[in-house]
């Protein structure tokens, strides 16, 4: 390792980043000291770059070059324009839980309406009231030590066991800031038995160029059925990486979605482990990319115990000079037989320079199982776009319509029909502005 | 399914105890000390009484490599290796200068016979050619060159080649011989600097083969290079080079066995096709080096960079591998579709047992308009052995109406093994279509609506799709070699589909 990896892009010390933020982070000084170690393992590892074969594909060092400096807490004028885009972006009848530019919003948040179902705490209570056993994960990636070493807020939601949930949980995340990042970290506790729906939302009020680094660590216990849908709809030139730690019981159904339509640089990274026998796992996605937009999906689902399914259906338009990764790897441990995993990644290309990299893995130790994956990428097909044409329908119309079938496949597989037709609805308003 | 079955049921036969390669032949050799410095490299040059511009080429490579570091990134583990321990030069000691086969140590001619390769120019050389109408179609003609250790020691049928203008011939011979040809071509391919093995083989390199086949020649017979690895603590590090001109068609096929020793031997070879306008080449590898024994002791760590460049339009490179031994593969045979309308083929069949760990697949780099490629591959792994596809694809900017067909499909036996797919695709260009499966169920729905439509049932429609064209291929392997790897495969490739 040189020097020269403790500088950023423009040259500002790395760990100016953590010095500078030190004295804004809750947490008792213990708490503190678990930040500090995870921000010595960042700086040591720097930003992810191309040469880790994770990050092959999304080199942080070429497109972000640096991590921002800590966004100021919300003012009032923030939280007034924060407010606009909870109307804007909310689902109609879910239940809100705010983060405005890395800080909880509790004035617009629906934390009484909530309060009969399911306990909500923030992170920055949690830490300094309790322990900083939420910033400890196992992961090595330096992304989550980052958002460890930094995370100001995020939402501690616990599900007891049995609940049903009469309404959705929305945690929406709005930038009001410009050139400031926001990190945040939560936890979901999903109880055995429990029905619930729970909604990510990621968009802008305002802000240019911020970054956003979440991390969520979702436990859900057995037999529960759980639907998880996250919406990246952030600036056009925003940066946003964010990490999914998720364990799933047994018996258990979760049907994970997720649909990058913003962003300059977006990486969802979601590590689900199977960790109960007879769940079944649906993850889906789409991503929507145009101008120089950078969007990856990275998904491992690990199978560490028998007689689990998981399907996977990936899209990705890619228009302009945009740029699609998908990364999917399925892992069977040795024990987990009857294993079925099926994983499907399709790229769609709309110019001769966007981009699709399409890297779908399997890692299979146990012998009885049925696992595969299939991977295409190419354009729109002509005969189609002719057929559309010769009957009547403008090219951008035509193309819309196949592009709409295309993604349809996988945010189809959301069950609920309101939210199925509000992604929908993120979707077609992409298309026209598209057009 | 009882095609699995069958399939099953053959692998566990193969036992890796029962390799039948692994005598060692008992003969004089002169071998450099052991370790690699400049002397060494001046030392192996010097043997080969190598123009000075040769020692040239392996003092660059020599120097580069010290600058370089081991990959880690395939999966396959393993010691490190100690470079300084291995004697990079080994030759069966010369009784005196050979000139022709009769006066080849006999211990060296016994062993090839021991391993079934026909050297059998030995008879023809002899006048008992067959009489015409009797001449037996199981026993085409085919060209040797026999590489043991570090030296080839024969190479057959080279006045034959020579009147069709073919020149097929140890490539230390070439560098003297032939020094307008292997300096134009030599690195064009696989250049000094390319990977940590590639660069430890152009500095060390002893020997392999060199085949320059002229404009609009069809090469008469199959070209052949049976490698045998048997001195003790020595690295083998061939070099082959394969120059197809304009219009001309070769097929190249090579073999591998080493004997049974305890400690792992370094094989680092460095194989480069070039195949200029309308050529074609076709290259076929049965590898079957010793895989170590039950425990998992001994072996070959086969390290070996592969690479054809279809540099001309309408070029077309095909390569089959079957891979039944080692005690470590890592290799990729690739194709760099330069010329429009070129295509490239991938066929591999991998089989992994015991302790071996292979980490195979292939490259597909379009780069010219209209490119093909196809890749077929089948791992099957047993035992306590990880058997890794690793391939890449690539369309670039440039490289419009580029297609790629990806089939790889893995088997696994046994509960103690692995099996692992790793597929890259880049497509970087919206007129390339790309397809990739790890399933057999997905060939183009159009090809299965076809079949099924004329009244086949959807796995037979799959299976003369794709078996098709991998049998295709396989029965282009002339027969002692197709022989030989089905016995060592002795799986139908039908088992894994369907």
């Amino acid at each position: 390792m040189n020097v020269a990896l403790a500088k950023t892009g423009t040259g500002r010390a790395v760990s100016d980043l953590f010095t500078s933020a030190e004295g804004r982070l809750p947490g008792s000084p213990a708490v503190i000291a678990v930040r500090r170690q995870a921000f010595e393992t960042y700086e040591r590892l720097g930003l992810p770059h191309r040469r880790l074969e994770e990050w092959k594909y999304t080199d942080l060092r070429a497109l972000v070059g640096e991590v921002l400096p800590l966004a100021a807490t919300p003012d009032a004028a923030a939280l007034s324009r924060a407010a606009e885009a909870v109307k804007a972006h909310g689902f109609a009848g879910a239940r809100k839980l705010v983060l405005v530019d890395g800080m909880f919003a509790a004035d617009l948040s629906d934390v009484k309406a909530l309060a009969s179902e399911v306990s909500v705490k923030t992170l920055r209570e949690t830490l300094e009231k309790e322990s900083g056993d939420l910033l400890a994960t196992a992961s090595t990636d330096a992304m989550i030590s980052l958002n460890a070493a930094m995370a100001t807020d995020g939402v501690v939601v616990s599900i007891a066991d049995g609940a049903q949930l009469s309404a959705p949980i929305q945690i929406i995340h709005i930038a009001t800031a410009a050139s400031a990042s926001a990190f945040t970290r939560s936890q979901l506790r999903i109880g055995n038995g429990v029905r619930a729906t729970i909604i990510e939302s990621f968009v802008a009020a305002g802000a240019a160029a911020y970054q956003v680094n979440d991390a969520v660590l979702v436990t859900i216990g057995d037999n529960a059925d759980v639907a998880h849908i996250r919406l990246m709809d952030d600036a056009p030139d925003a940066v946003n990486i964010t990490s999914e730690i998720i364990t799933v019981g047994a018996n258990t159904k979760l049907n994970f979605f997720n649909m990058t339509t913003g962003g300059a640089v977006s990486r969802l990274q979601g590590f689900i482990t199977l960790a109960g026998e007879g769940s079944e796992l649906a993850v889906n996605g789409v991503n929507l990319l145009k101008k120089t937009e950078h969007g990856d999906s990275t998904l491992v689902v690990d199978h560490a115990v028998p007689h689990c399914t998981s399907r996977e259906i990936f899209r990705a338009v890619i228009d302009d000079r945009a740029h699609s990764v998908f990364q999917g790897r399925i892992i069977v441990r040795p024990d987990a037989q009857k294993t079925d995993g099926k994983m499907m990644t399709r790229a769609l290309l709309l110019s001769d320079e966007a981009e699709a990299d399409n890297k779908p893995e399997l890692e299979i130790f146990a012998d009885d199982v049925s696992c595969g994956h299939g991977a295409t990428a190419g354009a729109l097909d002509d005969s189609l776009l002719f057929y559309l044409r010769a009957r009547g329908l403008p090219e951008k119309d035509a193309q819309a319509l196949l592009i709409q079938a295309f993604v349809g496949e996988a945010i189809e597989q959301i069950a609920d029909d309101d939210l199925r037709e509000h992604v929908i609805g993120i979707a077609e308003r992409w298309l026209e502005r598209r057009s | 399914m009882p095609a699995v079955q069958e399939t099953v049921e053959r692998v566990k036969r193969i036992d890796v105890d029962q390799y039948r390669y692994g005598f060692e032949t008992l003969i004089d050799s002169e071998k450099a000390p052991k370790g690699l410095s400049e002397d060494i490299v001046k030392f192996i040059s010097g043997k080969k009484n190598e123009p000075a511009w040769m020692l040239q080429w392996r003092l660059e490579a020599y120097r580069r490599w010290l600058t370089m570091t081991e990959p880690t990134w395939a999966r396959v583990e393993y010691p490190k290796i100690d470079f300084q321990d291995i004697y990079y030069y080994a030759a069966p000691k010369p009784k005196k200068t050979v000139s022709s086969l009769d006066e080849i140590d006999p211990e060296i001619l016994k062993t090839y016979e021991k391993l079934g390769i026909p050297l059998r120019e030995v008879a023809m050389l002899e006048g008992v050619e067959p009489k015409p109408g009797e001449e037996d179609p199981a026993r085409r003609k085919i060209a040797v060159d026999a590489v043991f250790d570090s030296v080839s020691v024969a190479t057959t049928f080279k006045a034959e080649l020579k009147k069709a203008g073919v020149i097929f011939m140890p490539i230390s011979e070439a560098i003297r011989e032939h020094p307008e040809l292997v300096q134009k071509y030599l690195g064009s391919v696989v250049p000094t600097s390319d990977n940590f093995y590639a660069t430890l083989n152009s500095a060390v390199f002893s020997d392999g083969s060199f085949v320059y086949v002229p404009p609009g020649v069809r090469c008469p017979m199959e070209l052949s290079t049976y490698f045998r690895i048997n001195e003790r603590n020595t690295g083998q590090f061939e070099r082959t080079l394969i120059i197809a001109d304009k219009g001309s068609y070769v097929s190249y096929l090579e073999g591998c066995t080493a004997p049974q020793r305890d400690e792992n031997q370094l094989h680092a070879a460095v194989v480069e096709l070039v195949a200029l306008d309308d050529a074609e080449i076709k290259y076929s590898t049965v590898q079957n080096w010793y895989p170590g024994n039950s425990e998992g002791k001994g072996g070959i760590y086969n390290f070996v960079t592969k690479r054809g460049d279809c540099r001309g339009n309408h070029s077309k490179i095909s390569w089959t591998q079957v891979e039944t031994g080692s005690a470590i593969t890592w290799k990729y045979p690739s194709c760099i579709l330069r010329g429009d309308n070129s295509s490239g083929e991938f066929y591999s069949i991998a089989i992994s047992n015991g302790f071996q760990q292979v980490d195979s697949g292939t490259k597909m780099i379009h780069l010219g308009k209209n490119t093909s490629s196809r890749i077929i591959s089948k791992g099957i792994a047993a035992g306590k052995s990880q058997n890794t596809y690793r391939g890449l694809v690539t369309a670039h900017r440039k490289a419009t109406g580029a297609r790629n067909f990806t089939a790889c499909d893995s088997l696994l036996i046994g509960d103690k093994c692995g099996a692992h797919t790793v597929p890259y695709i880049e497509a970087k260009n919206s007129s390339a279509t790309f397809e990739h499966e790890a399933t057999t169920s997905k060939i183009s729905e159009d090809v299965l609506f076809y079949c099924v439509q004329r009244g086949l049932s959807q796995e037979e429609a799959v299976g003369l799709v794709v078996n098709g064209f991998v049998k295709d291929v396989l029965q282009q392997l002339p027969m002692e070699f197709a022989v030989e790897a089905q016995k060592l495969i002795s799986i139908s490739l039908e088992g894994s589909v369907g």
